[in-house]
């Protein structure tokens, strides 16, 4: 039993970040533009611990371990940011939200 | 990691991360994200990243998604009559989102990446912790200070009358 070869993991996390790229691009409400985004950081993610495991080095999961807290404060501030608009607005639809647009 | 494991657990993550980015109702995508945050972690755990592999399923499968699951009940999002942007964005979307794979993939596969024989303790807690409390420590502390940060911002954001 041959093991997966590393370089498989590396395009699929190029495959996962380029569908949450289209994901951002594509879709109109808040929320899914923030999972699309939550998509594109496991996919970074994926990438580092690929190379630890390459470079036999713990850094690149202590570097996920920052991303994966980091994600946790983004969503939480985000989410609240949504709900607020949703109160004000009574949308979660993007392209309706342009208040501040040049 | 077999190669058929490695490609089963590809094949169903990139579906998943489709059904997040392509399904009407967000419900369902954020089933969808549940599904892919899951698998990601199996793939962790083929990397001998065990920690990591678990944080993952804990944090963001435990955490993140159901906040998310969380503000979609609380908001009675249905499926969307209009959940994709104009046919030309969602066009050229997909065209930069496959290019970009493609052209990212490509390089990659060129590249040498070998999996060198594993060091005993690679990926487990001790190791990880280690790193964290020396070399990382300062970057450490300052995850508390946001972590903190992003707390009292979200309650003060999400009141109920923002004065």
């Amino acid at each position: 039993m041959t093991p997966a070869p590393l370089s498989w993991y590396l395009v699929l996390s190029a495959l996962l970040f380029g569908i949450g790229a289209m994901g951002v691009l594509m879709r109109r409400n808040l929320i899914v533009i923030f999972m699309a985004i939550e998509l594109m950081l496991n996919a970074v993610n994926l990438t580092f611990v690929t190379f630890a495991r390459s470079l036999l080095t713990m850094d690149g999961h202590v570097i996920v371990f920052f991303v994966m807290a980091v994600a946790a404060a983004e969503a939480a501030v985000g989410l609240a940011i949504i709900l607020q608009l949703y109160r004000l607005r009574a949308t979660v639809n993007a392209d309706e939200v342009t208040t501040l647009r040049w | 990691m077999s190669m058929v494991l490695f490609l089963v657990l590809a094949a169903l993550t990139i579906g998943s991360a489709l059904v997040v980015v392509l399904h009407r109702s967000p419900v369902y995508s954020a089933l969808g994200l549940v599904a892919t945050l899951a698998l990601v972690a199996m793939l962790f755990l083929g990397l001998d990243a065990l920690v990591v592999g678990f944080l993952q399923v804990i944090v963001y499968a435990g955490a993140i998604v159901v906040l998310f699951l969380f503000v979609i009940m609380l908001l009675n999002l249905q499926v969307e009559q209009e959940a994709f942007s104009a046919p030309l964005l969602v066009v050229s979307a997909m065209g930069a989102g496959v290019g970009l794979a493609a052209i990212v993939s490509v390089a990659l596969a060129r590249s040498s990446v070998v999996a060198p024989p594993l060091q005993a303790g690679f990926g487990d807690m001790e190791p990880l912790a280690e790193r964290l409390f020396t070399g990382y420590l300062l970057p450490f502390e300052l995850t508390s200070v946001l972590l903190l940060v992003a707390i009292v911002g979200a309650v003060v954001i999400g009141k109920k009358k923002l004065s």
